[in-house]
């Protein structure tokens, strides 16, 4: 498999070396020289940028955004949506493959550049990759490109051999004339496909016939990241490039007061100081020199109007918040049964932290500014924003900056905000040369736009039988739109996301509100890998979870009562209770608990085991997951983002919160901003239905499903229900010591 | 102030101006070019700029190059020895990889670990690995492609 390989730009690593040998390092005889592999290059723009084949020089077939095939039979699928880890790209070429009838093995992949008319998704309705929604919504459109270019193909060859198209059939790239058996491969027709009629309509295979989608395949992506070939934004080298170290302000809307340089600038290898409003930096021939630079730099800030913000002050806010509700949605008239509901009425609130998203790879944008263009060498989730915004900045018509997408080193959400390359067309327009701007992992966690803080209220009335008879949620957050879309979002108008997970449950409840009460902060937010759903499914499954304990019902039975005609979401939770071993007794303080959602398209439980020891900490013991995500386009993926969501969701549960005190963000690197590390993860096992439904969304349903599980599982052992996150041991080891 | 320092990095020797207390990982990533070996937090704690220093995993982001008494192998050179090939060729096999920014990390802290310990045991993984985050969590392939290297 190929990907990216034989793409034609000069030879990074020559490059390379020749600026090496330039900036003072004398190598002798260093050979980075080995066989081209996958991703280790930046696409050929010339190639797939343009839908034009005339106006790109590409020699050959290019029907669409998603398809090249070159004449020398070079097959390029580009795909749509960025690859930060959660295999798109593979699943993304299976799909068009699936119906062009070619092999995983015999195309080249390549990231689609910024171009809102060819890579808008009809989800997010923007050239963007976020809230699970890729295989949703590309399933159609991708295969419908690989059916409308195959049979252009086919078309093609059919004239040159007098043929109707319907004798001729293709396998792996090459066209067959059954009756006579003449082949032509697609390479000798790209030429003659070019004037064949787009079809208006195309027939799609059935499931039953499909060859790649539903088989497990290797992912086009992993071979370069074995062996240090992969290139991510941070890895970016171009002649002349030089480094930046910044400073940013440390508070939320301050400015930069004065700045004394004199001694940064006397530092050999410093070669330029350069400011912005709320930030300086210190450019150098190499990151270090930067780095060095900017420690000798002496800087005052005009912290601004959040100079003594606090959590306390924040979360006192949004808890008192009372502004008019907004409706989430409404069943019957829940008021009415709470208030006649008498003593079988239970009440809870609910608090979340802010989160980072503390993506492995730190923030960095490779810009370079010139009077007639720009090219921005970056990894985001949004494309056709990130040129946008920064042509704006610099001033430029939006077309001729080029935005070279990378490879992105988790982006969990990060990477759908724009603030950083706005950050970086501030700076790369005052230099002629390319400028790569590199933050640290203190600012990356302290500059980041964080997950929404909550504060949830939920009732809920039980009838005869213990199951709920009505049900109100109330969620108090901001909302990310003011900050995704760049003006204020309308104060009447309903965030969906806020009330995600919490609308429209899997349970049926013959009455039941959910809405929210908006209260908007200084902090800058942004949508974190789960978006509402994460926040919104804890609190109702926590709730769920307590309303059982609360009649003393067993919590997956509780729960099949409720399910009704949802048979999909039924069969995950039965299933993840038998894997499990749901019944089966454990020790003491060792315990297992539930969770079980809708979201994005997928069904999906999950029941964590886990043991409490008397000091409090938790430790886990077992996971089981059962997903029911319709076609499972790439099965091994599948597999992979459930294990790696619930792991991402329960290391922010066990460990994460981002505070405030005196206007700074008090968490800065790994030490004080855990996460889950190898000694702590669990055997875990995942058991995905075999479904012919349409394909659901994967990339966060594991992160989903992680807290209430782990939080119901901690009351089980404990008898403590924690009704905030990150757990709060002090609570559970108290309670141990009584027990 | 700069230097001539001189390393051997991956079989051949370099010589290279800097500071003596540069981080070997800058020297590699911006001198060298051997942008493999990738920046995560600076401070030791993630473990994605793992090196091998004599065979043994050490973190480059916090070992100053006048420190470094030995042979480096990044992650670009690592499939030339016996374990680190064989990690590879696992990871492979099980698609442990998901964004794979901390996998160089990864593979040499595994590298290392197979190389004095071919048949690894789940007490001797977790020691030998609870020092390289991975944000993807990974993990249990991680431990998987170990047990099958």
């Amino acid at each position: 498999m190929q990907t990216y390989g034989a793409i034609g730009e000069d030879a990074l690593p020559d490059k390379a070396r020749r600026r090496f040998l330039t900036a003072g390092a004398l190598l002798i005889g260093f050979a980075l020289a080995r066989p081209l592999r996958a991703f280790e290059r930046e696409p050929d723009l010339a190639a797939i940028g343009a839908l034009d084949a005339a106006a790109t020089g590409f020699n050959g077939f290019v029907p669409d955004g998603f398809i090249r095939i070159g004449v020398d039979g070079r097959i390029v699928l580009v795909v749509p949506s960025v690859e930060m880890g959660q295999g798109i790209a593979t699943g993304e070429a299976m799909m068009i493959a699936e119906e062009l009838e070619v092999g995983l093995d015999q195309v080249e992949v390549a990231l689609a550049p910024a171009d809102l008319h060819a890579y808008t998704q009809s989800l997010l309705k923007a050239q963007a990759t976020g809230g699970s929604t890729s295989v949703r919504a590309f399933f159609i459109p991708l295969r419908q490109a690989g059916a409308a270019a195959r049979t252009m193909l086919i078309g093609a060859a059919a004239e040159r051999w007098r043929v109707p198209p319907a004798e001729c059939v293709v396998v792996r790239g090459v066209i067959t004339h059954e009756r006579t058996g003449r082949t032509l491969t697609y390479g000798a027709v790209a030429s003659a496909a070019r004037r064949q009629p787009m079809p208006t309509e195309v027939s799609l295979k059935p499931v039953s016939q499909f060859k790649l989608i539903g088989k497990p395949a290797k992912r086009v992506d992993t071979a370069a990241k074995v062996n240090g070939i992969a290139r991510f934004g941070i890895d970016t080298i171009v002649e002349g490039m030089r480094v930046a170290a910044i400073a940013m302000c440390p508070t939320i809307d301050g400015r930069l007061r004065s700045l004394d340089e004199r001694a940064s600038r006397a530092l050999p290898g410093v070669v330029d100081i350069l400011r912005i409003d709320d930030a300086v930096a210190v450019v150098g021939e190499n990151y270090w020199t930067a780095k060095l630079g900017l420690d000798l730099l002496k800087i005052e800030w005009d912290e601004g109007p959040h100079a003594t913000l606090t959590s306390a002050t924040l979360a006192a806010s949004l808890r008192s918040a009372q502004g008019t509700p907004i409706k989430g949605s409404l069943t019957g008239d829940p008021d009415r049964v709470i208030q006649e509901g008498g003593k079988r009425r239970i009440e809870a609130t609910y608090d979340l932290p802010y989160l980072a998203h503390a993506a492995l790879e730190p923030i960095n944008t490779t810009i370079h500014v010139r009077p007639d263009a720009c090219d921005i060498w970056v990894g985001t989730q949004v494309p056709e924003i990130a040129r946008m915004v920064a042509a704006e900045i610099i001033g430029l018509p939006p077309d001729k900056v080029i935005v070279r997408n990378h490879l992105i080193g988790g982006g969990f959400g990060r990477r759908l905000a724009v603030d950083t390359i706005q950050q970086a067309a501030r700076f790369g327009m005052q230099v002629s040369y390319p400028l790569k701007i590199l933050w640290t992992r203190e600012q990356d966690i302290q500059h980041d736009r964080f997950r929404p803080a909550y504060h949830d209220t939920i009732a809920a009335a039980l009838g005869k039988d213990g199951l709920p008879t009505a049900w109100t949620h109330r969620t108090r957050c901001s909302t990310v739109r003011s900050y995704y879309d760049r003006k204020p979002w309308p104060q009447d108008r309903l965030d969906p996301d806020a009330v995600a997970g919490a609308a429209d449950l899997p349970y049926a409840i013959p009455a039941l509100r959910s809405e929210w009460v908006r209260q908007d902060g200084p902090v800058a937010l942004n949508w974190w890998r789960g978006v509402g759903e994460t926040h919104n499914v804890f609190v109702v499954e926590s709730f769920l979870d307590e309303l059982a304990h609360a009649v003393g019902q067993d919590p997956v039975a509780y729960r099949r009562a409720m399910l009704g005609k949802n048979s999909r979401s039924l069969a995950v939770l039965n299933k993840a209770a038998q894997l499990s071993g749901w019944s089966k007794p454990l020790p003491p303080r060792r315990a297992r608990g539930i969770s079980l959602h809708d979201s994005f398209g997928t069904h999906a439980a999950l029941v964590m085991e886990v043991e409490v020891d008397t000091q409090g900490e938790v430790l886990l013991r077992r996971a089981t997951a059962a997903v029911d995500c319709g076609i499972a386009v790439n099965p091994d993926s599948v597999f992979a983002q459930i294990e790696g969501g619930v792991l991402f969701g329960l290391s922010a549960a066990l460990y994460n919160g981002i505070t405030f005190a005196n206007g700074r963000v008090q968490q800065s690197n790994f030490h004080n901003y855990r996460q889950i590390r190898m000694n702590e993860v669990p055997p875990f096992e995942v058991f995905v239905m075999p479904s012919e439904e349409k394909p659901g969304g994967l990339g966060e349903v594991g992160t989903v499903s992680a807290a209430p599980a782990l939080a119901n599982a901690i009351f089980a052992a404990t008898g403590v229900r924690l009704r905030a996150l990150p757990i709060d041991r002090r609570a559970l080891g108290a309670k141990g010591m009584q027990s | 102030m700069n230097s001539m320092v001189s390393l051997k990095v991956n079989g051949l020797p370099v010589e290279v101006n800097a500071t003596p207390d540069t981080p070997l990982l800058w020297v590699l990533r911006d001198h060298l070019g051997l942008t493999g070996t990738k920046f995560g937090c600076g401070i030791g704690q993630c473990g994605a700029c793992t090196v091998h220093l004599d065979g043994n995993p050490v973190r480059s982001c916090v070992l100053p190059i006048s420190a470094v008494k030995g042979e480096i192998t990044t992650i670009e050179a690592v499939g030339e020895t016996a374990a680190g090939k064989r990690v590879q060729a696992a990871w492979l096999s099980l698609e442990v990889v998901q964004c794979g920014y901390c996998q160089s990390g990864q593979i040499m802290s595994a590298a290392a670990l197979i190389a004095r310990n071919a048949r690894p045991n789940d007490e001797d993984i977790d020691a030998a690995m609870s020092g390289n985050l991975c944000r993807c969590c990974t993990y249990p392939r991680i431990r998987a492609a170990i047990k099958a290297a």
